[in-house]
């Protein structure tokens, strides 16, 4: 693990006198709160999420999330139906990253019945996660460049490079997006040689990509001028407040699930943690770009070791699937927190208590303390930069 | 990390009734649980926390579980004086009787919290409240002030279980709106009757369909019976 | 009066264009339909793509998302709805002034979706405002959403201007306001407005 931090204090500019003023009220202005509800049919507030603002001008007093919008009971549902019937489901919770939800559920169930994967499963995991973090990362930051005002070009980019990835999965899985794919014990389908070397060659031009985007973005006046020093972050309220993912790595902590679990098959490969100095939205932003190219990393070394064999292990119980009575919580790094799914199960076909424990909405705990004192214009591109998915938000 | 056993022997020196026990997991996962009395609750978690070897400052999941009442029947011997009538003459004799007594065993919610370390990284630790039961006596304490990740947690705990944390800061509804007034997750939910059309619907879901389309096919034919029955009118009036 | 199609396409090549005030009139309005900047869940980022480099939708005369219903003529309900949501959808659909059209799109729009089952959830939207085109799909692809706007193209083509048909903006009687829903206890009240949608009886 190393410390990428003097990369990104390329080009701190610094901020002029008095900027970042506490949140108290200008004396002779009270009484006169302006009470503002922001979505929850907002154009930048990444789906149906409303924040209640008490603004004293342009400043940010008080903020108070409101959720539930998009509520649509899917741990109710879980319990109702068994196992493998909500694996479907779990695509549409972080509707941005399917693969990773997938491979979430997977990693539970398996602790809970203490299944085996084999290895060429591990590495079709793998790349598939990979995969979907690098579009989830691209897509995030052309989100907050489209929040920023850029009107959709950097988005362009990201998708030109998502589009192309959602091809192979569609030609792997079936679908472009509700993948549906990983199994309790492996994977569906087998990957051929032709969709590897599709993939190879694919992986193999993206690090000109990356580089494209960030050349064109990473000295830009505007966002350096918005996002430097806005919606600091400390360490210390960080991990008190249960963040993790790029928004916890930005402010300095060095807790990424994949080196501190050592789940699937990631102790194989050689890739680093990128790590922020400041916490604000820049050192976000250049966390994402930077994992970007690790995940290029990983994808080039499990795309040239990935071994034969089958991708599901022929013993895994499919029907009359029944675990013993007990618990288990599993996790995984998804590309926004830490995904986990806790299951209780009596020994019937379906989970007696299926939970899923959503990054994004216990990333946005301190949405309130990034926010005060900083203009409404910075609350949007504070949002942008936790990276939310409602879908997971409400469940 | 150490083991549950050991876990539960520190807790046990530093606060001498604690009153913690062991909760074992049969499972395959070997994630054994710690079920806290809700008395001391605040004190072992600021341990957990604090201490510096457990050093458990990372609350990842906090979940609500819901265990109902249930009914147990149990099979009883019972001796009981009988009058009898023999040869015309009443007489009480002792009869041994197996009846099956039932009672119901009450149900409670429970508060299910899964710990981390960031700083030592090992986990995760399972710790678990449960309520006295499920109808008025529903409140534990809360765990924010120690661990701030369960803020937003616990109001959903709230919003779906009906568990009410003291000492929580701001605790009202998160997913359902204000004036909801069941708590969804819990096993008798009863769901609004919403459903009603269903093209292959079966078993109970098409005996509610056919419930709100009876009504539907009454109102239907009731307004064709009044326009025919208007347009023999004027018919006749002609 | 309809002119003979050949007769036309003779004149078009002598330059000179014969048209109606209905096709000319209909043939404006169907080439520059805004949509409205309305995602709910997941088909939202399907409705993103369609109008992405790959799938470009702007070619169709979508070219711009207007972020408020003062400004658009379309909203395209992507994504579940669900009941807490409904009254604020509903809302911004009064809000949208005339001629404004509904897409379904996906499955939780049409009628809940694989979420039918859900005490939040609202089964279709259309139980409270009237839906133009459906698209069925979970998600739909961008490609469906491309031809469910042809589809919405040509029924605008074939709307008259008088009598039977024509559009809302044009007849005094229609209705504009849609009664917003108010969250009750259990549930919303009303659960359907009864003008917008009966119940489907089912003969077997």
């Amino acid at each position: 693990m190393t410390k990428i931090a003097s990369l990104i204090g390329f080009g701190r500019k610094k901020k002029p006198e008095g900027w970042n003023r506490p949140p108290v009220m200008e004396q002779g202005n009270e009484g006169e709160l302006l009470e503002v509800a922001m979505g929850p049919h907002h154009p930048s507030t990444h789906g149906v999420f409303r924040m209640d603002l008490a603004l004293d001008g342009e400043r940010v007093i008080r903020l108070k999330p409101e959720f539930g919008y998009l509520h649509r009971n899917h741990e109710k549902l879980g319990e109702g139906q068994s196992y493998l019937s909500s694996m479907p489901f779990t695509d549409r919770l972080d509707y941005l990253c399917p693969l990773s939800n997938n491979w979430a559920y997977a990693l539970a169930v398996e602790k809970l019945t203490g299944q085996a994967v084999p290895e060429r499963a591990e590495y079709l995991r793998v790349i598939l996660a990979e995969l979907t973090r690098f579009q989830n990362h691209a897509g995030s930051i052309g989100f907050l460049m489209q929040d920023m005002g850029c009107s959709g070009t950097p988005l362009m980019y990201a998708f030109r490079e998502r589009e192309k990835i959602l091809d192979l999965f569609e030609e792997l899985t079936g679908a472009r997006m509700m993948c549906n794919y990983m199994r309790f014990g492996g994977c569906r389908v087998d990957a051929t040689p032709a969709w590897l070397d599709a993939t190879r060659k694919l992986v193999a031009g993206l690090p000109k990509f990356v580089d494209e985007f960030e050349a064109l973005l990473r000295s830009n006046e505007i966002l350096m001028a918005r996002t430097q020093g806005v919606g600091i972050l400390k360490p210390d309220l960080a991990v008190n407040a249960g963040i993790t993912g790029p928004l916890l790595r930005a402010s300095g902590v060095n807790y990424d699930l994949r080196k501190v679990d050592h789940y699937g098959i990631y102790d194989r490969f050689d890739f680093r943690v990128p790590l922020g100095d400041h916490g604000d939205v820049y050192d976000r932003f250049m966390v994402r770009m930077l994992e970007m190219r690790e995940s290029l990393k990983i994808l080039e070394q499990a795309l040239k070791d990935i071994p034969g064999g089958p991708v599901m292990d022929p013993k895994a119980k499919i029907r009359g699937f029944r675990p013993k009575q007990g618990e288990a919580y599993g996790r995984i790094e998804s590309p926004k927190g830490e995904l986990g799914f806790y299951l209780i199960s009596d020994g019937s076909p379906n989970p007696y208590r299926y939970r899923v424990r959503p990054p994004s909405l216990i990333n946005l705990t301190v949405l309130e303390d990034m926010a005060l004192g900083q203009n409404v214009a910075d609350v949007v591109l504070i949002l942008g930069s936790v990276d939310i998915v409602l879908g997971e938000v409400d469940r | 990390m150490k083991t549950i056993e050991e876990i539960k022997a520190a807790i046990d020196a530093a606060i001498p009734d604690a009153g913690v026990v062991i909760v074992p997991n049969p499972s395959p996962s070997g994630q054994h649980s710690l079920l806290l009395d809700p008395a001391h609750a605040t004190q072992v978690a600021k341990f957990l926390r604090s201490d510096a070897e457990l050093s458990f400052d990372f609350l990842s999941n906090a979940t609500g579980v819901d265990w109902p009442d249930k009914e147990v029947a149990e099979r009883v011997k019972v001796t009981r004086p009988v009058t009898k009538l023999v040869d015309g003459v009443e007489q009480t004799a002792e009869e041994t009787v197996e009846e099956t007594r039932k009672h119901i065993e009450p149900g409670c919610l429970e508060a299910v919290y899964h710990l981390f370390s960031m700083e030592k990284k090992h986990g995760p630790l399972v710790v678990r409240m449960r309520t006295v039961n499920r109808t008025d006596q529903v409140d534990l304490p809360s765990l924010t002030p120690i661990w701030r990740s369960a803020e937003f947690q616990e109001r959903e705990i709230f919003d779906l279980f009906g568990i009410v944390f003291t000492g929580h800061p701001d605790l009202r509804r998160i997913l359902m709106w204000d004036g909801f007034v069941d708590h969804p997750m819990r096993r008798d939910y009863v769901e609004p009757d919403d459903f009603e059309y269903e093209p292959t619907a079966h078993d109970e879901v098409l005996a509610r369909a056919q419930a709100h389309q009876s009504v539907e096919l009454a109102a239907q034919s009731a307004e064709q019976q009044a326009a025919t029955a208007g347009k023999k009118e004027t018919g006749a009036a002609k | 009066m309809a002119v003979d199609e050949q007769l036309k396409i003779e004149m078009r090549k002598q330059g000179i264009v014969v048209t109606s005030i209905q096709e000319l009139y209909n043939w404006g309005r169907r080439s520059s339909i805004w949509p409205m900047n309305f995602g709910l869940a997941c088909c939202a980022i399907e409705m993103i793509a369609t109008t992405m480099a790959r799938y470009d939708m702007a070619r169709f005369g979508a070219e711009v998302f207007r972020p408020s219903p003062r400004q658009a003529d379309l909203l395209i309900v992507s994504g579940t709805v669900t009941k807490k949501m409904a009254p604020q959808v509903v809302r911004l659909y009064n809000q949208m002034p005339e001629p404004r059209y509904v897409i379904a799109m996906g499955a939780c729009a049409i009628s809940g979706g694989p979420f039918k089952q859900g005490y939040n959830v609202l089964k279709g939207i259309d139980r409270y405002i009237p839906v133009d085109i459906h698209i069925p799909g979970c998600p739909p692809r961008p490609e469906a959403l491309l031809s469910a706007f042809m589809a919405l193209q040509k029924k605008i083509d074939a709307q008259p201007l008088t009598g039977e048909g024509r559009p809302r903006f044009l007849d005094s009687e229609a209705q504009g306001e849609f009664p917003v829903p108010v969250p009750g206890e259990h549930d919303l009240e009303p659960a359907s407005n009864k003008g917008v949608w009966t119940v489907p009886v089912v003969i077997r």
